[in-house]
């Protein structure tokens, strides 16, 4: 019996529905706490319905505490707890019980820093120390922006709700920002390692779980399908050294079928809703990527040209050169950089020095690289750079 | 029910607004007021006049003294306020989206407990 992977797996759950029950975060998370431990002590083997389990024993548990204390939050959880006493379904997890947490979590009244945080600690179920090594802050900072945002919550009042239909446009992007940073965070470190395949996953389950909660949703497909298309690309994405593999170079046969099959319909069943959106359309670009021997260019820059009237961004005008590359040579994608600022970020001068060097502008492209190396954070990526620069002088040598 | 302040920011410095914008920010003000009552959200609301006319008293050596304000030198002065109850933030978050249409920024901030019974 795995306790580890059933913790993980239901920790978020029952922590939603004892956070309904007793109308407070702490309470809960105690409780649940409470139970797992007791399930440690008297579990010889699984019950049929692990989760239905630690709800009744965090519930009871509850009880007995909240019976010998009195403060104010004690009080008011009694009262919630008596008013829910003779409902008679609630013995397991309750599936919109999370979906109201995920909201709470990723409310845009609280710190972004602060949403990914708590939902990876709440809806994930991850220990500070893990959410600390992913994002490589010191475990008092993540600690700390943990207890202010669930004091927040208290104190401010956040609801602990699904949003209204007409909220949606302005509370759902928080909730799938939230899952995207936190894949990217796990596909392209900031530092460290350059792949956390552990956060990856965990987006993913989490990206899962929202599909099957809002499956009408398509965003929220789109961003799932986004997630599945990247990640299948993963075992091609560094040579057996440790080096980074362009998507050109990769060898295709170590792409996850399996995945991509399931990204490739999400895309489908998408496009027949007819609701675009900005991850479904990099879903679409995703799912060319990945579709037969070699990409159709030209489809992926109609995709970003869609992609940038519907988010204008200079990360997406980035992308969209690459494609503008492939499709009209290096020299116009030049010119459609020329007017794209982002700050601090290495892929600007990178993407610039490969369409440099493609131009034979040696020189220039050799300072695009320098510029890069500079800003990459990342080992990996700065010694992708490196390489690249000195493949550049060995046909060029600098005066 | 949770009781929030809703308050409306000066920045000196900042271009005056005409008579007309005045009277339309009074008269968006004032429906803004009628739809909180009907709404049973409205508990005060009040202007404040410049911080030029601000005087602070405070005891010193058991004696109170007094001084011309503003109490804290900044740039940024509250100009106005409202005091409202609701159920939770989001339903807060809406008014003050409201408020923030006819007078700038809104800061939405809870009162705490003791405030609440």
């Amino acid at each position: 019996m795995d306790l580890a992977s059933i913790y993980r797996a239901e920790y978020g759950r029952c922590v939603a529905t004892l956070t309904r029950l007793l109308g407070d975060i702490n309470l809960a998370e105690e409780a649940v706490q409470d139970a797992f431990t007791t399930a440690l002590q008297k579990w010889q083997t699984l019950p049929p319905n692990p989760g239905a389990w630690i709800v009744t024993t965090a519930r009871n548990r509850a009880v007995d505490r909240l019976r010998r204390e009195s403060t104010r939050e004690a009080r008011h959880a009694q009262a919630l707890l008596l008013h829910h006493q003779d409902d008679p379904q609630e013995v397991g997890p309750v599936k919109d019980d999370q979906l109201r947490l995920i909201f709470t979590c990723c409310h845009p009244a609280l710190a972004p820093d602060a949403r990914t945080a708590l939902t990876l600690r709440l809806i994930g179920g991850l220990e500070v120390p893990e959410i600390a090594r992913a994002y490589l802050v010191q475990e008092a900072t993540i600690a700390q922006r943990i207890v202010r945002a669930k004091k927040k919550i208290r104190d401010a009042g956040i609801p602990y709700r699904v949003p209204a239909e007409h909220e949606l446009p302005d509370r759902l992007p928080p909730v799938l920002t939230v899952l995207y940073l936190m894949f990217n965070e796990g596909y392209a470190s900031t530092a460290g390692e350059l792949i956390d395949a552990d956060l990856c996953a965990e987006a993913i389950r989490l990206a899962r779980e929202l599909a099957a909660l809002m499956p009408d949703e398509p965003e929220v497909l789109g961003l799932l399908a986004l997630l599945l298309l990247t990640e299948a690309r993963r075992p091609a994405r560094l040579d057996p050294a440790g080096g980074l593999v362009l998507l050109a170079d990769q060898d295709r046969s170590l792409w996850n079928r399996a995945l991509i099959a399931e990204g490739h319909d999400l895309v489908r069943r998408c496009l027949r809703r007819n609701r675009p959106g900005p991850y479904q359309i990099q879903a679409a670009i995703n799912a060319v990527h990945t579709d037969g021997a070699a990409t159709d260019w030209p489809q992926v820059l109609a995709l970003y040209d869609q992609l940038l009237a519907l988010a204008p961004t200079p990360v997406v005008a980035l992308n969209r050169a690459v494609a503008v590359a492939e499709v009209h040579g290096p020299a116009v994608a030049l010119a459609a950089l020329e007017d794209v600022d982002l700050p601090g970020y290495h892929r600007l001068p990178a993407t610039r020095a490969e369409l440099l060097a493609r131009l034979g502008r040696h020189e220039a492209a050799a300072a695009a690289y320098d510029q890069a190396t500079a800003l990459a954070t990342n080992e990996t990526e700065r010694a992708f750079l490196e390489a690249r620069r000195a493949e550049l002088t060995q046909t060029w040598s600098p005066t | 029910m949770r009781q929030y302040l809703l308050s409306v920011h000066f920045v000196e410095g900042a271009p005056a607004p005409s008579d007309e914008e005045m009277q339309t920010m009074f008269r968006e003000t004032d429906r803004i007021n009628d739809e909180l009552q009907a709404a049973g959200a409205w508990v005060f609301a009040g202007g404040l006049t410049s911080p030029d006319s601000a005087t602070v008293v405070r005891i010193e050596n058991g004696n109170p003294t007094m001084s011309d304000g503003p109490f804290v030198e900044t740039k940024e002065h509250i100009a106005g306020f409202w005091v409202i109850k609701c159920a939770d933030l989001d339903q807060a978050l809406t008014w003050a989206e409201k408020c923030a249409a006819v007078c700038g920024p809104i800061e939405v901030r809870p009162f705490d407990d003791l405030s609440q019974a």
